[in-house]
Order: C-alpha cells, then sequence, then structure tokens
C-alpha cells in the first residue's frame, strides 16, 4: 500500500516543469549574500597586503609600486577572510560561481592610469614630507647636541 | 567448511562516495573477516598548523569534509576559545546550534537517500533528496555557502542570520517535517525495506561499548551516549533526549537517524524561540593563544574530538581530529562477520562511514 502513497506526487509531477533550469542558457538564481567569488575596486586598493598575507590558500598576490592586485581563481576557497581584513573594503563577495575552464585561473587587476598617476604623486609628496621631517630631526639633533655640549663643558669647568 | 576466499571490496562503494577498501574473508557467501584499509584520500590538513595562523586554520578545519563541515568549524573554534578563555557572545552560541542541526539534517537526509539507493528503492533516494535540497538552500540562505558555509570565527560568528530569515526557515521546517512523515513511514513501515534491513548487522549493546562506537551507531545498540549533552553551543539551554534503539539491527540505525532529524526540527524551532536579541556576534581574542585543549562535538555520524595545543606563537604547535568514522571502524568489521557477501554494500553503508574526514 505503500506506494500509493508518492501517487499524488507522481500526479503532481506529471503537470509540474521540471525543477532544473537550462543553465548556461538560462541565468542562475542565487540567494542574496551568496558567497560566489572575489572582486575588487583596484582604485581604492592602497597595497597594503593585509589580504596577502590573511588567505589561508596563498592565493593573493599583491604589487604596490606597479599598483596590481591578483588572484588564481581556482585556487580560492572563496571564506571571505580577505573581505574581512581589507582595511579600505575594497574587496566584495559578489554572487556567481567560478566557472571550470582548461587554463589557468589567474587574473590581475591594473590600477587605471590616472589613478596611478595619482598615486605617484602621493608617494611623491609622501617621500619630500618624510625628507623634510628627516631633515628637521637631523636639525633638531645637531641643536640639540650643540646645547648639550657647552653644559658639559661647564660640568667639567665645575669639576 | 567452505573453502575460504579474499575478494576485495571498495574503494569504490555501488553507492556511497567515500573510498574505503575491505578485504572480505568469505566461506561460500558468508563474511568470515573484514579487513578495512584506508589511506587513499589523505591531504594532510592536521600538519597545516605550520604554515598557517590559527585564524587561518578555522577555514583550513573546515574544509576536512564536505559534509559535516560546519561542526568541524565549530569544534575548532569552541577549542580556541577555551584556549584564550573568552565567552562566545549568546546569540552567536544559538546561531552556531541553528547551522548546526541544519547541518545534521541534510547530512541524515542524504544517508537516507544513499541507503534506500543502496537497497534498491530509487523512488525513496529522490524524495529524500528532494527534502535536502530545502534544507540546503536554507544553509545558502544565511551563509551564502550551501555546504561549507565559512562563518566561524575563534570568539563567535561574523553573520547574523536576521529575523525574515529566520521565519522563513521556521516555515520551510514545517514544509520538511510533513514531507519527512511520508518518507518516515515508508522508512520504517514498508514490507520490503523491512526485509532488507531488520536483524542484518547486528551489534549488540556490549561489543558497541566495547568497540568504542560512537553517534547514531551506538545509540542504535542501545547506547545512551550524546555529546550534545556536554552543554557546548546553546544546547543546555534546550530540551531534547537523545534517541535510542534497543535492537542494534540495520533498521535501528535508520530508525535513530530518521528520528534524528525530527529531534533537529524541533531543536531548531526551540533555538529560534528563544534566541536573544543581541547585536554582538563575536568576542574579539587578543595576544596569541597559549594552553592545551580537548573539545567534544556531536557530529552527525558521532563523537568527534578536537584536540588544540599552542604555545604562545601565531601557529599552533597541535592540532589532531578524532572522527566518529574511524571511531567505528572496528564496529563495522565486528559486524561484517557472519553476513551475506549481498548484503556488505548496505552494511558498509549503515555506519554512515566518512572517509575524508578519517584521513583528513
Amino acid at each position: 500500500m505503500s506506494i500509493l502513497k508518492y501517487a499524488p506526487e507522481a500526479l503532481k509531477n506529471l503537470f509540474k516543469p521540471p525543477v532544473t533550469t537550462k543553465y548556461p542558457f538560462e541565468p542562475a538564481v542565487y540567494p542574496e549574500g551568496a558567497r560566489g567569488h572575489i572582486e575588487i575596486t583596484i582604485d581604492d586598493c592602497i597595497g597594503c597586503g593585509m589580504c596577502v598575507r590573511s588567505c589561508p590558500c596563498g592565493t593573493l598576490s599583491v604589487d604596490k609600486m606597479a599598483g596590481t592586485w591578483s588572484i588564481d581563481r581556482f585556487d580560492c576557497i572563496a571564506c571571505g577572510y580577505c573581505v574581512e581584513k581589507c582595511p579600505k573594503k575594497c574587496l566584495t563577495m559578489v554572487e556567481g560561481y567560478q566557472t571550470p575552464g582548461a587554463k589557468e585561473g589567474k587574473v590581475t587587476y591594473t590600477k587605471s592610469p590616472e589613478q596611478l598617476e595619482k598615486d605617484r604623486i602621493a608617494r611623491e609628496e609622501q617621500a619630500k614630507k618624510a625628507a623634510a621631517a628627516r631633515e628637521a630631526a637631523a636639525k633638531k639633533a645637531a641643536e640639540a647636541a650643540k646645547q648639550q655640549q657647552p653644559s658639559g663643558l661647564e660640568q667639567a669647568a665645575k669639576k | 567448511m567452505g573453502k575460504r576466499s579474499v575478494i576485495p571490496f571498495g574503494p569504490q562503494h555501488p553507492v556511497l562516495p567515500e573510498p574505503i577498501h575491505i578485504d572480505l574473508v568469505i566461506e561460500d557467501e558468508k563474511v568470515v573477516e573484514a579487513i578495512p584499509s584506508v589511506g587513499f584520500i589523505h591531504r594532510g590538513l592536521e600538519s597545516l598548523v605550520d604554515k598557517r595562523d590559527y585564524n587561518q586554520m578555522t577555514y583550513v578545519v573546515e574544509r576536512t569534509c564536505g559534509i559535516c563541515s560546519f561542526q568541524h568549524g565549530m569544534g575548532y573554534c569552541e577549542a580556541m576559545e577555551h584556549v584564550f578563555g573568552v565567552d562566545v557572545p549568546a546569540r552567536a552560541k544559538y546561531l552556531r546550534t541553528i547551522w548546526a542541526e541544519l547541518g545534521r539534517m541534510h547530512s541524515h537526509l542524504l544517508w537516507l537517500g544513499l541507503l534506500a539507493d543502496g537497497f534498491g528503492y530509487e523512488n525513496l533516494f529522490y524524495q529524500c533528496w528532494r527534502v535536502r535540497e530545502k534544507v540546503l538552500d536554507m544553509q545558502e540562505m544565511t551563509s551564502g555557502g550551501r555546504l561549507i558555509f565559512s562563518v566561524n570565527k575563534v570568539g563567535g560568528v561574523i553573520k547574523d542570520i536576521e529575523k525574515e530569515k529566520l521565519d522563513i526557515i521556521l516555515k520551510t521546517m514545517d514544509e520538511v517535517e510533513e514531507e519527512l512523515t511520508v518518507i518516515k513511514d515508508t522508512f520504517l513501515l514498508d514490507y520490503s525495506v523491512q526485509s532488507r534491513l531488520q536483524g542484518v548487522g547486528i551489534v549488540t549493546k556490549e561489543q558497541a561499548h566495547d568497540l568504542g562506537c560512537a553517534g547514531p551507531f551506538a545509540r542504535a545498540s542501545g547506547i545512551r551516549t550524546d555529546m550534545r549533552k556536554l552543554g557546548y553551543a546553546a544546547y543546555p539551554d534546550l530540551d531534547f533526549e537523545p534517541i535510542i534503539s534497543a535492537t542494534g539491527d540495520s533498521y535501528a540505525r535508520c530508525y535513530c537517524r530518521i528520528m534524528e532529524i525530527f529531534q533537529s526540527i524541533d531543536l531548531i524551532r526551540q533555538a529560534i524561540g528563544k534566541i536573544p536579541n543581541e547585536t554582538d556576534l563575536f568576542t574579539p581574542v587578543k595576544g596569541n593563544p597559549d594552553g592545551e585543549y580537548f573539545m567534544r562535538v556531536e557530529q552527525p555520524r558521532g563523537e568527534a574530538v578536537y584536540y588544540v595545543k599552542a604555545s604562545g606563537k601565531q601557529y599552533l604547535d597541535r592540532f589532531r581530529v578524532r572522527t566518529p568514522t574511524f571511531a567505528n571502524l572496528p564496529g563495522l568489521c565486528e559486524m561484517l562477520k557472519n553476513t551475506q557477501l549481498s548484503d556488505v554494500g548496505l552494511l558498509v553503508l549503515t555506519i554512515d562511514p566518512c572517509i575524508s574526514c578519517t584521513e583528513r
């Protein structure tokens, strides 16, 4: 008799459309907040390398001077730890799983020329500031040494 | 006495995608002895503690197994939290409980489907996996991953389940319960199913105790063991009793696992009813771990033990997992003795082996 239990289900299935979708001809539907793959807003990246150090599978690499950020999509386990660690929040998890392929999955993102130029100017300014600060510090140290010297002589004279 | 011969069974199982190899010593059609061998998919995850810090290890441990991945991550995080001596916020504990029970449901439904396929009832196999799909959808909706959630963190969880999503889970649990009742009746009352399961592969209570069996395998033999009663996560606040059966045969194991799905539904309802409204989801941990801890967690397959040892460095000194399947293998070998060769495929299935966990 237990066969009859599934009879309503079988009858329903006769008139229902198939549960499966004809992917890739139809777009896949992802729920909100699905862990798909990692994307980067590369112009916001400061090249600090926090993502590289946090990645459990060592798939990320970053070059601060060249302004590039690269990921091997086939090595990535989509754990989202780099997204959590990113100080500028320029990494995000977006929907859509990595499609299989025979080629290497390494993808490199490079900053836009304008952003690279901005970064270069910012770096130069920073270098100038640092040089100025070094100079000021050296001057201060020299002055302090000059002030200390007479006091040392005075002490010697006292003795 | 017939002539003895040895038949290799596996590593390919008829229905179960787990590589276990057993050398069966048989006399005519009767199994006299079973000698298991594992080691086909060793990945060396435990030794990765030398190269990955304790936070990264959460994601490595989670990937020990695809089916009970959340509970692996939870066990590791709970052990690390004891080493650090931090208290997890109450909401995080409840969220962990909800996710753990969802994981148990989908694992048991997967097993029930495989069991049905194992004894040749393909329609029932599809029915079980159809219900399982709803549970998987709940997991994907709440955590973003269908099987591997990556929501655990040493100190709590990183994702919250909002009120609306909790309501959707409750609604889905009602649907699942309704559909599961039909499936339960088929498993437990159908005479053709009973004829394949009843009285096959009996493990007595004494045998199960002596061989150190764990989880539903031990509970089906009448041992009242459930690590959830030790009181990790939010289980101390929830009302439940371990489901046990006395007969110790394949039917009892099937009964225990089906009833555990209903128990999980009940636990999820209780947890959603009691979940506190907090905004804190994790307690930040500071510094490096120092100390050691043993953590015991009830996985869908039984008791899993996590051992962590740290000495004030970013990297752990030692990490070790004792998985339930490892504990159940001696029981399996004892169970296979004096059974028919045709039952071996089904009997290997009834301990719900997870060789990926066992070999790591």
